[in-house]
C-alpha cells in the first residue's frame, strides 16, 4: 500500500484532534493526552517557534490539511498513468478528446457550429448542438492558459489530468459545504473522505476524460452555493449558485438532478413551514437566472422550459410566488377566517390552473413528455421492457449490493449515523443534505453509474457522523479533565450539567470506552484508506483500451490490440472508408483511426443502430445488402475467444438482436436461442451459427488451438468448442486480425463482376 | 495465419481506369528480359572495375529503358485513351478453323486487330506474363476442348475477364464441360443434355438438308443500334447449335439472338419423351454479357454461326416468301464483334465537379439550401477518337440513402453535361451520383461524396417580423427599468440621477450606432 494515503489519513485525524484541542485550549490548559503526542508536539513547536495564537494555529492546521488533501486527491488518481501510460481511457472520453482537439485547433465558433460528417454516416451529427461543451471548454481554457504561461504541454496531457484536477477542487468545495452544513471539522473530514472515495475515483482517474469528472465538481459547487444562499438570503450567493448551475448544465446531462432536487427541497421546506424570505430570494434568483443561462447551451435550449423533466422547477417557482402573495395578503387581512377563505379559493384556483396548463401543454405537445432515461430512473424496470438501447448499457444496470460496498466501504455504515446526526440538528442546510443523500442513494440503486452522484452526499453525511462522533468522544475525555480541574464550575450550566453529572458517575468506564471507540474510529478510517487505495490501483485505473492480464508465470501480459487495429485502419484504408462496428467502438474508431463510422456511442438514432444490429444478426447475403446501402467498406468486430476477454461482441450479440428486432421485426430473439439459452457450441441455433457476427468472429477460428488439451476452436471466453468451424465468407474477406485476435477487421468486397 | 493483408484496390468501375496493358507481345519478350537484367546491372554496379565492358552495357541499358518506356506510346494496345482492343488470342480446336472461318478473322484483321492463333491445348498457352496480360481479347473457338494447355484454366479465363478484357465463347453440340463452365460463370447456362440441339419446326432454314430442323433461320434480334449497328440486319441469321438460357439472377446478360416461340431444345435423333427443359423465347442462341467492369463477353451456342459456309449461303426462312442471297451471319457477327471489342458503345465519363452558384472552385461542404451547379463530361469512343456523347437522359442524383434530388442533365453537345439545383433542407453526407445504364453502352457509375451542413449560428435571420412584439417587450422593459431606477435615484440624489440619465442617453446612442453598423445590439436575441 502506498504511503501517501496513510499519511493523509493521519493528517485528517490530526485535524479532528487539532480542532478539538483548540476548543479545549480556550478552557484552562488541559493535561496532555497521550494519544495525541504528535499533534501536541506540533502545537508546542508552533507555539514556541512561531508564537502563533490558537486561532492562527487552527487556521494553519486547517489550511495545511486541506492542502494535503488537495494534493492527495490528485496523486491517488495517477495510478493509471503509472500503471499504463498517459492515455485517454474507455469510450466516451475519446469523443471528448477528439472534440477538445478540434476546439483547440479551430477555435470556439467552429466548434460551436461543428457538423461532423465522420460519424453516423450518412446522417452526420451536429456535434456543436448535441454535446455538453463544459468539459471541452474547460480543458481548452486550461490548455490555452498553460500555453499563455509558456508551458508547452500537449492537449492530451491536459485532457488526461483534467479529471484529477477537478477532483482536487471538489475536495475544497466539500470542505466548504461541510463547513456550511455542520462545522469546519466536518468539512475537513468530508474533504478527506471524498478525496479518496472509490465511488468518485471510478470516474475521475487520470485519463478518464469524461463529463462526470468536471460535473461532480459543478454539482457540489451549485449545491453548496445554493445552501449558502438559503442560509444567508444573499442575492450574491444566489447569483453565484446560478452560475454554478450554468457550469453544471454546460458540463453534464445530470444537471436534471439539480433542477429537480432543489425544487423538491424548496417544496419540503414550504411544507414543513420553513418558508422564509431567504429561501424566496435564493430560489427565485437561482431559478430564473439559472434557467436563462442554461438555455444558452444549445443542447438544452428551450427544453428547459418545455420538457417534462424541468416542469417541477417551474411549478415550485410559481408556488413560491403564491406563497409570497399569500404572505402579503395575510399581512393586509387582519381577520383570520377571511384569510382562510381566501387561502382556500386561491389554492384551489392555482392548483386547478396549473393542472389545466400542464394538461393543455402536454396534449398540445408544447411540453414534451419525460424521456425514457428519466422514466427508467423512476421505474427501474421501464428500460428493460421498453428501451433495449438504454438497458443494454452496462453503466445503466441496477446496482448490485456488492458494488455499494466496493464503492463506499465504511461510508455505507456511517451514512445512516450521519443522517441521525442531521435529524438531531435540523436546519435548512441539514435538510438539504439529507434530501440530497436520500434521493441520490435511491438513484444510485437504480443505475450503477449514479453512485457517482450519491458519493458527495454520502461523504458529507458520513463526515458529519465521523466528526460528530469524534467530537463527542473527545468531549467525554475532556469532561474528565474538567472535573479534575474545576469541579465547582459544573453546576453552572443548566440542564447540560445534569447530564454531565450523570456521566461523571461512570467516569472511568466512560473514559475507557471513549478511548476504545476513538481507536475504533481511527481503525475504520485507516481501513477505509487502505481499501480506497487498493480499489483505485487495482480496479479503477484500467484504461480498458489496453487490457492487462496475468500470464502463466505471474508476469503481466498487456493486450494492446485495440490500438493496433485502429492504427492499422488509419494506415491501410482509404481516408473516406466507412467502418461498420457495434456502436461501442464508434468513438474510438473516429478518434484513433480517423475513419467514418456508421454508429457510435452517442446513441441518438435508434433506427440507425438497429440497422447495424440487423446487419450483424442477418445471414451474410442479407447483411451484404445492408452494408452496400450504407457504403460500408470495412467491418470491425471484437472477439475475445482467444484471450478469454469476455466483453466482446459475441457476448454483446443478444443486445444487437434485441435492438435490431425492436425496429425490424424480421429479427427475432428466439431464433438465436436454444430453449431460451444462448450458446455458440454445436447445440447453438442454426441462425446463430450462420449469422454475420458469428461468422466474422469465428472465421478461421476452427483451425486454432487456443488451450492445451482442448480441441481446436475452443472459445476461451465462453469455455466451449465452437459449433461452426467451417466458415466460408462470400462477400467479405479478412483484412486484418490483431495479434491476440481481439479485433478483427473485414473488408467488404465489391459486387461480383459478372453476375 | 496471415496477419497483414493489404486491401485489394477497388476494381475500377469504368473501363478507362484499368491500368494500361503491355505493349505487344513480341517486343515485350525481348524488352523485359533484356531491360530488366541490364537495368539492374547499370544501377547496382558501383565499382567501375571492368570499365570497357560496363560502358556499352550501360548504354544498352539506357537504350532498352528508353525503348521500354516509350513502347506503351508507340504500340497500338488497349489503353484508357484508345479503348478498342488490339491483340486477340484465338484458341482453336484445330487449325482448319482458321480457313473455314476466315471471313470472320479477316474482317477482324482488316479492322486492325492483331490475331494470335493457337491450339486450345497448346502446352505453352498463357494469357499473362509477369502479371501483365498479353492480350486484350480472347476468342474461344474450341468447343470440344476438355482441358486448356499450359497455364490456362477456367479461373484464368475468368480472371482475364475480371480484369477488364473481352471474351467470345462459341459452343457446339460437342461443347465440353470446360466451355460450359466458362459460360456458367458468366451467368449463362447451356442445356445440360449433351445431345440436345435447338430445333425449330417453324423457323428452320429451307436449306436444312438433314430435315431435322436444326438449322435455324433466326431473326429475333435484340433491338439495339449500339450492339448491332445502325444498318438493320435484314436476312435471318443461320444457327445450328445448342441452346442456352440466362441465369435469372444475372442482370447483366442480354439475349442478342433469341429463339423463336416455336423453338425448343432436345435431341433431334431421339423421340421426345418428356417436355423439353428449354423452350420458346427462353432460349437464347447468342447472348452478350457486359460485366460490371465493362468487360464484354459474347456467348454463342453455335460455332458454325461464324463460319464462311453460313455467311455465304443463301437463306430462306421456312414459311417466309422472302429469300436472301446471303444470310445475315456476316453482318451480325461483324457488328456484334465491333461492339464486343469496344469499337462502339464505349462511354467515358469523368471530371465530375460541382460548385456553389457565384463561386469558383469546389467547396468541401455545402450548407442546406445552397444553390449549386453540377458538371460532368461524357464522351463516346467512335473507334478512332473520342466524340462528345449526346443524350437527353443522363441524370444526376443527390443521394443520401435515397435520392433527394434527381435531375436530368442538359448537354452543350460538346460532351459537357450540366445542371443546377438547390441543396435540400436536410443535412448529412450526400453523394452526387451519375448512374447511367443504357442498353449496349458501358455503364457509367460515378459518385462523389459531399457533406451538407446545417446553418451556422450566425446564418439565421436575426430579426423576424413575427417576433417584433417580443423585441418591443424587451426594449420597453429595459426602458422602464431605466426610468424606474432614475426616479428611485432622483429621490435620494440629484447627481446620481444625472449620471443615470447620461448613461441612458449614452446607451441609446451606442445601440443606435451599432444598429447602423449592422451588428446586432443583443447577442442574446
Amino acid at each position: 500500500m502506498p504511503p501517501q494515503t496513510m499519511s493523509a489519513k493521519t493528517d485528517a485525524t490530526i485535524g479532528v484532534n487539532g480542532t478539538a484541542k483548540s476548543t479545549s485550549n480556550q478552557a484552562p490548559p488541559p493535561m496532555a493526552l497521550p494519544a495525541n503526542l504528535k499533534s501536541d508536539l506540533l502545537n508546542k513547536l508552533s507555539l514556541k517557534s512561531f508564537k502563533l495564537k490558537t486561532k492562527q494555529q487552527e487556521l494553519l492546521l486547517r489550511v495545511s490539511i486541506l492542502f494535503l488533501v488537495y494534493v492527495l486527491a490528485f496523486i491517488t488518481r495517477l495510478f493509471s498513468v503509472l500503471r499504463y501510460e498517459s492515455m485517454i481511457h474507455e469510450f466516451d472520453p475519446y469523443f471528448n478528446y477528439r472534440t477538445t482537439l478540434f476546439l483547440t485547433e479551430k477555435g470556439f465558433y467552429e466548434f460551436w457550429n461543428w457538423f461532423d460528417y465522420e460519424s453516423w454516416y450518412p446522417l452526420g451529427r451536429i456535434v456543436g448542438g448535441t454535446l455538453y461543451p463544459g468539459l471541452m471548454v474547460t480543458a481548452a481554457l486550461i490548455y490555452w492558459g498553460l500555453r499563455f504561461l509558456r508551458f508547452a504541454v500537449h492537449i492530451r496531457e491536459v485532457c488526461v489530468l483534467t479529471a484529477p484536477f477537478f477532483a482536487s477542487n471538489t475536495t475544497l468545495v466539500a470542505y466548504f459545504f461541510g463547513k456550511e452544513i455542520w462545522d469546519s471539522s466536518a468539512g475537513l473530514v468530508a474533504a478527506a473522505l471524498i478525496a479518496i472515495c472509490p465511488g468518485y475515483i471510478s470516474r475521475s482517474v487520470a485519463g478518464s476524460y469524461d463529463n462526470e469528472g468536471v460535473a461532480i465538481f459543478a454539482l457540489l459547487l451549485t449545491f453548496y452555493l445554493f445552501v449558502k444562499a438559503v442560509n444567508t438570503g444573499s442575492l450574491t450567493w444566489s447569483l453565484a449558485s446560478a452560475f454554478g448551475y450554468f457550469y453544471m448544465v454546460s458540463a453534464w446531462g445530470g444537471y436534471v438532478f439539480i433542477i429537480n432536487l432543489i425544487p423538491l427541497y424548496v417544496l419540503v421546506l414550504l411544507i414543513t413551514g420553513r418558508y422564509s424570505v431567504r429561501l424566496y430570494i435564493a430560489y427565485n434568483c437561482m431559478y430564473v437566472l439559472g434557467m436563462l443561462l442554461a438555455m444558452q447551451i444549445r443542447f438544452v435550449g428551450f427544453q428547459h422550459v418545455q420538457s417534462g423533466e424541468h416542469m417541477a422547477a417551474m411549478g415550485v417557482f410559481f408556488l413560491m410566488q403564491v406563497f409570497y402573495f399569500l404572505d402579503w395578503v395575510k399581512y393586509l387581512l387582519s381577520d383570520k377566517r377571511l384569510f382562510e377563505t381566501f387561502l382556500r379559493i386561491t389554492v384551489t384556483t392555482t392548483v386547478g390552473l396549473a393542472a389545466v396548463a400542464l394538461g393543455v401543454g402536454t396534449a398540445s405537445g408544447y411540453i414534451s413528455p419525460w424521456t425514457g432515461r428519466f422514466y427508467s430512473l423512476l421505474d427501474p424496470t421501464y428500460a428493460k421492457d421498453h428501451i433495449p438501447i438504454i438497458a443494454s448499457v452496462s453503466e445503466h444496470q441496477p446496482t448490485a449490493w456488492s458494488s455499494f460496498m466496493f464503492d463506499f466501504h465504511i461510508l455505507l455504515f456511517l451514512f445512516p449515523a450521519g443522517l441521525y446526526f442531521c435529524f438531531k440538528r435540523l436546519t435548512d442546510a441539514t435538510i438539504f443534505i439529507v434530501m440530497y443523500g436520500l434521493t441520490s442513494m435511491y438513484f444510485a440503486g437504480v443505475m450503477v453509474r449514479l453512485i457517482l452522484v450519491a458519493t458527495p452526499a454520502v461523504c458529507l453525511i458520513s463526515a458529519i457522523a465521523v466528526s460528530a462522533t469524534v467530537k463527542n468522544l473527545a468531549q467525554l475525555l475532556r469532561t474528565k479533565s474538567k472535573v479534575t480541574q474545576g469541579g465547582s464550575s459544573k453546576a453552572a450550566s443548566g440542564s447540560k450539567a445534569s447530564s454531565k453529572a450523570l456521566l461523571d458517575q461512570s467516569q472511568p468506564f466512560q473514559r475507557n470506552g471513549a478511548i476504545a471507540l476513538l481507536l475504533g474510529v481511527f481503525y475504520l478510517l485507516s481501513k477505509y484508506a487502505t481499501h480506497c487505495t487498493w480499489v483505485t490501483s487495482e480496479a479503477y485505473s484500467s484504461p480498458s483500451i489496453v487490457l492487462a492480464a496475468r500470464g502463466a508465470h505471474g508476469n503481466k501480459v498487456i493486450f494492446d490490440d485495440y490500438r493496433e487495429a485502429y492504427f492499422w485502419l488509419q494506415q491501410n484504408t482509404p481516408t473516406d472508408a466507412k467502418v461498420m462496428s457495434w456502436w461501442d467502438y464508434g468513438y474510438q474508431i473516429t478518434a484513433m483511426a480517423n475513419r467514418t463510422v456508421i454508429v457510435d456511442n452517442n446513441t441518438w438514432n435508434n433506427t440507425h443502430i438497429a440497422t447495424v444490429g440487423r446487419a450483424m444478426s442477418s445471414y451474410e447475403d442479407e447483411a451484404y445488402e445492408i452494408m452496400r446501402e450504407l457504403d460500408v467498406g470495412y467491418v470491425l468486430v471484437v472477439f475475445g475467444g482467444v484471450t478469454g476477454y469476455s466483453s466482446d461482441d459475441i457476448n454483446k450479440f443478444l443486445w444487437m438482436v434485441r435492438i435490431g428486432g425492436g425496429v425490424f421485426p424480421v429479427i427475432k430473439e428466439p431464433d438465436y436461442l436454444v430453449n431460451g439459452e444462448y450458446r455458440v457450441d454445436k447445440g447453438a441455433a442454426p441462425k446463430m451459427l450462420n449469422c454475420l457476427m458469428y461468422k466474422l468472429c469465428y472465421y478461421r477460428f476452427g483451425e486454432l488451438m487456443t488451450e492445451y488439451g482442448k480441441p481446436p476452436g475452443f472459445d476461451r471466453a465462453r469455455g466451449v468448442e465452437i459449433g461452426n468451424k467451417d466458415i466460408k465468407l462470400e462477400h467479405l474477406e479478412e483484412a486484418f486480425t490483431t495479434s491476440n485476435w481481439i479485433v478483427r477487421i473485414y473488408k467488404v468486397k465489391p459486387p461480383n463482376n459478372r453476375w | 495465419n496471415e496477419q497483414l493483408a493489404i486491401p485489394q484496390l477497388r476494381q475500377s468501375s469504368y473501363r478507362h481506369e484499368t491500368p494500361p496493358t503491355n505493349p505487344s507481345r513480341r517486343c515485350l519478350h525481348l524488352g523485359y528480359f533484356g531491360g530488366k537484367r541490364l537495368h539492374k546491372i547499370s544501377w547496382s554496379a558501383p565499382k567501375p572495375s571492368p570499365l570497357t565492358r560496363s560502358a556499352p552495357m550501360a548504354k544498352l541499358a539506357i537504350f532498352f529503358t528508353l525503348t521500354l518506356s516509350l513502347l506503351p506510346f508507340l504500340s497500338h494496345s488497349f489503353s484508357p485513351d484508345t479503348p478498342t482492343d488490339r491483340r486477340i488470342l484465338v484458341l482453336l480446336d484445330d487449325f482448319s478453323l482458321k480457313s473455314s472461318h476466315s471471313i470472320f478473322f479477316t474482317s477482324l484483321k482488316s479492322r486492325g486487330f492483331d490475331l494470335d492463333f493457337k491450339l486450345a491445348d497448346d502446352p505453352k498457352l498463357s494469357l499473362q506474363r509477369y502479371g501483365q496480360y498479353l492480350y486484350d481479347g480472347l476468342i474461344l473457338f474450341a468447343p470440344s476442348v476438355e482441358r486448356f494447355g499450359g497455364a490456362l484454366d477456367v479461373a484464368a479465363v475468368l480472371d482475364f475477364v475480371d480484369s477488364g478484357h473481352d471474351l467470345i465463347v462459341a459452343a457446339d453440340t460437342t461443347a465440353s464441360d470446360l466451355i460450359k463452365s466458362v459460360a456458367t460463370e458468366c451467368g449463362v447456362d447451356f442445356d445440360e443434355d449433351p445431345s440436345a440441339m435447338v430445333i425449330d419446326h417453324q423457323g428452320y432454314a429451307v436449306s436444312d438438308v438433314d430435315g431435322d430442323h436444326t438449322l435455324i433461320a433466326a431473326d429475333e434480334l435484340i433491338r439495339s443500334d449500339v450492339i448491332l449497328g445502325k444498318t438493320k440486319i435484314e436476312a435471318p441469321v443461320l444457327f445450328k447449335g445448342i441452346a442456352h438460357s440466362l441465369n435469372a439472377a444475372n442482370t447483366l446478360a442480354l439475349k442478342v439472338l433469341s429463339g423463336s416461340p416455336s423453338a425448343y431444345s432436345a435431341n433431334p435423333s431421339a423421340k421426345l419423351s418428356s417436355p423439353p427443359s428449354l423452350t420458346g423465347s427462353a432460349i437464347s442462341l447468342v447472348s452478350v454479357v457486359q460485366a460490371r467492369n465493362n468487360a464484354r463477353i459474347m456467348i454463342s451456342g453455335s460455332l458454325d454461326l461464324f463460319s464462311n459456309r453460313y455467311m455465304k449461303s443463301s437463306v430462306q426462312k421456312a414459311g417466309s416468301p422472302s429469300k436472301y442471297e446471303k444470310s445475315g451471319n456476316e453482318q451480325f457477327v461483324t457488328e456484334v464483334s465491333k461492339w464486343l471489342f469496344h469499337e462502339r458503345g464505349h462511354l467515358k465519363a469523368g471530371n465530375l465537379r460541382h460548385l456553389k452558384v457565384g463561386e469558383t472552385g469546389e467547396p468541401a461542404m455545402y450548407r442546406i439550401k445552397d444553390d449549386l451547379e453540377f458538371y460532368v463530361d461524357i464522351f463516346e469512343w467512335s473507334g478512332n477518337s473520342w466524340e462528345p456523347y449526346v443524350a437527353d437522359d443522363v441524370q444526376v442524383q443527390f443521394y443520401m440513402m435515397s435520392p433527394y434530388v434527381l435531375k436530368t442533365l442538359s448537354t452543350d453537345k460538346k460532351g459537357l453535361y450540366h445542371t443546377s439545383f438547390k441543396v435540400p433542407d436536410v443535412y448529412g453526407v450526400f453523394q452526387f451520383k451519375v448512374e447511367y445504364q443504357k442498353l449496349g453502352y458501358t455503364s457509367l457509375s460515378l459518385s462523389k461524396q459531399i457533406p451538407v451542413r446545417p446553418f451556422r449560428h450566425n446564418e439565421y435571420e436575426r430579426f423576424i417580423p413575427t417576433a417584433f412584439p417580443y423585441y418591443g417587450a424587451s426594449f420597453t422593459t429595459i426602458f422602464f427599468f431605466y426610468l424606474f431606477v432614475f426616479f428611485l435615484v432622483i429621490k435620494t440624489r440629484f447627481a446620481g440621477a444625472l449620471q443615470m440619465a447620461g448613461f441612458f442617453i449614452f446607451s441609446v446612442v451606442y445601440l443606435y450606432n451599432n444598429r447602423m453598423v449592422g451588428r446586432p445590439p443583443f447577442s442574446i436575441l
